[in-house]
């Protein structure tokens, strides 16, 4: 059945890899399901309060090359995270900041110029439906989002409408520029001492901190390859898997770290030496094979910090229209 | 002999020990039910593995250092309740064949026939471990010694859904069609994971598995059941 209210989107071109995303499928680790979600969960939730969702609204995330995408209903739009060169029926489009897009119009994309992944929000969200509580896609098992899989051609969404009372408020919102993240193509992220240190030598630690790694091009959404100076393991431990978190840096026997991220699996069985801290994973998600990055020490308590000033100053300059975070 | 390891800023584990043992893990399994039962908000996730738990919280709510005092001032189950049986479940299995192309790799290592392989297979009532790997994935085991044979080297890049595999001491069953490096010794048509479900999973950590031979003719009937319950 046809909601007038409702924009309908059309596939032309599917992007590199475009998936339907929200903040993540919670609640079902314990069988197995890994937590998916948008890799650079500030990004997408900026996205979304800039045109008027809930936080935890399905935006689509967009890799390296976009989409072309054809919008037959007039709607409010806005584009955050990596700039990939977004024109609207040829005109450039700004990031950051909520955007009309008159029917009929044509959204494409081009070279990406910084960052590696974009959020586009639509105003009501994208209506796919939900599996295990969230909208998010995770193509390995072909769980959520759109069919359970990357967009293409032909496809069509649909999503939630709006008021054109409520898209007038909307129109021209943006993101602070004191709030913009910049995307270097080398970052430094804090970490945490992991669960596993004992497994590694002595110095590993510290000498984690004194060397640069490389993001490697056997690097997607469950996990980066980094390539650089060997993590050396005291002797072979046996490891008896354990559960995983986004952001952990785990080491197999070869001694070159891996960095989990959204898709990663529920339980590992290689020992992590180190952990991301949270607030800078936003900016790790936005790293592309061919990048690198520096790992700086920093305390649970300081990371926790850090993460609250991001939120506050994130709430008083875009408020949330559904203040939880990542909960549902 | 309990051990708190910070997990990053948003997740705490909890480590019981540090071997695959039916009793630690039926302490693990109680204590994950002891902390859902606190029914506390801002903890999303409470995943329990084969010796530890993993308790992920949401960071703007939870202090890690005091979500680690109100854990620690949990009761500890006690042994005979945390050691409750989970529930027993039959799994029919079609060993050999095209459904289990490894079994006659298993019986040559084993030093057994393929029967008596499909036999000491089938004759080990089986614990839940814990679920990984993909969704509804269980790690069962023990498996008996004999049969304890490594991981392909090149894993398949395709492995049917329903395939049954060993890998060293551990058995387990493919839910879905994933690339995957057990051995495979069959198949089962009884689905494990239904995402449309109200009960999407078939199997929690500490249930028993008991596998059942079955033969072909039986093996197509369940299957023809299972899909016509799905649609």
């Amino acid at each position: 059945m046809m909601d007038r209210q409702r924009c309908r989107i059309i596939v032309v071109k599917g992007g590199w890899l475009t998936t339907v995303q929200d903040l993540g499928r919670y609640g079902y680790q314990q069988y197995g399901v890994p937590i998916t979600g948008a890799m650079d969960r500030f990004s997408a939730i900026v996205a979304n309060r800039l045109v008027g969702n809930s936080d935890q609204a399905a935006v689509l995330e967009l890799t390296l090359k976009g989409p072309v995408l054809q919008f037959e209903r007039d709607t409010v739009i806005a584009i955050t995270g990596a700039d990939l060169s977004p024109t609207i029926n040829g005109s450039t489009v700004p990031l950051w900041q909520s955007i009309l897009v008159p029917y009929g119009s044509r959204l494409s994309f081009g070279k990406q110029r910084t960052g590696s992944r974009a959020y586009l929000a639509i105003a009501g969200g994208i209506d796919v439906p939900l599996v295990l509580g969230s909208r998010s896609t995770h193509c390995a098992s072909e769980t959520g989002g759109f069919q359970g899989r990357p967009l293409k051609p032909g496809d069509i969404l649909l999503c939630g409408g709006n008021s054109g009372e409520l898209a007038d408020r909307l129109i021209g919102k943006r993101l602070p520029d004191r709030l913009l993240p910049r995307y270097e193509r080398s970052i430094p992220l804090r970490i945490i001492p992991g669960p596993q240190q004992d497994f590694f030598v002595k110095q590993s630690l510290a000498a984690l901190t004194e060397v640069t790694y490389t993001v490697s091009p056997q690097s997607d959404r469950m996990g980066y390859r980094l390539s650089g100076p060997k993590v050396v393991h005291k002797g072979s431990m046996q490891f008896i898997s354990d559960g995983t978190v986004m952001g952990a840096l785990q080491v197999p026997q070869d001694g070159q770290p891996i960095l989990l991220m959204a898709d990663r699996q529920t339980t590992g069985g290689y020992p992590k030496i180190v952990v991301v801290i949270s607030a800078d994973l936003p900016l790790a998600a936005q790293l592309a094979p061919g990048d690198s990055v520096t790992f700086t020490p920093c305390t649970i308590a300081e990371a926790q910090r850090a993460l609250r000033m991001h939120r506050t100053q994130l709430d008083a300059a875009l408020p949330p229209i559904n203040s939880s975070f990542l909960c549902r | 002999m309990l051990r708190i390891l910070p997990l990053g800023d948003s997740a705490i584990t909890i480590e019981f020990g540090n071997e695959i043992d039916p009793r630690l893990n039926a302490h693990v399994v109680g204590f994950a039910q002891a902390i859902v039962d606190q029914g506390w908000s801002g903890i999303f996730d409470i995943v329990p593995t084969y010796r530890s738990i993993t308790v992920h919280f949401d960071p703007l709510q939870w202090d890690s250092a005091a979500l680690v005092d109100r854990l620690k001032a949990l009761p500890r189950p006690k042994p005979g309740k945390a050691e409750q049986r989970g529930a027993l479940h039959e799994i029919p299995v079609l060993y050999g064949g095209e459904w289990g192309p490894d079994l006659d790799d298993v019986a040559a290592f084993a030093g057994l026939s393929p029967e008596q392989t499909v036999t000491l297979h089938a004759s080990t009532r089986y614990r839940v471990y814990m679920l990984g790997f993909i969704p509804g994935f269980p790690y069962l085991g023990l498996v008996s010694t004999h049969l304890a044979i490594p991981r392909l080297s090149t894993p398949r890049t395709k492995v049917p859904a329903g395939s049954v595999g060993i890998a060293d001491r551990q058995t387990g069953i493919y839910p879905t069609v994933t690339p995957g490096g057990w051995r495979l010794i069959g198949r089962t048509p009884t689905p494990l994971y239904r995402r449309t479900n109200p009960t999407p999973f078939l199997l929690k950590p500490g249930d028993l598995v008991q596998f059942r031979p079955i033969d072909r003719e039986e093996f197509d009937r369940l299957s023809r059941e299972a899909s016509d319950e799905d649609h």
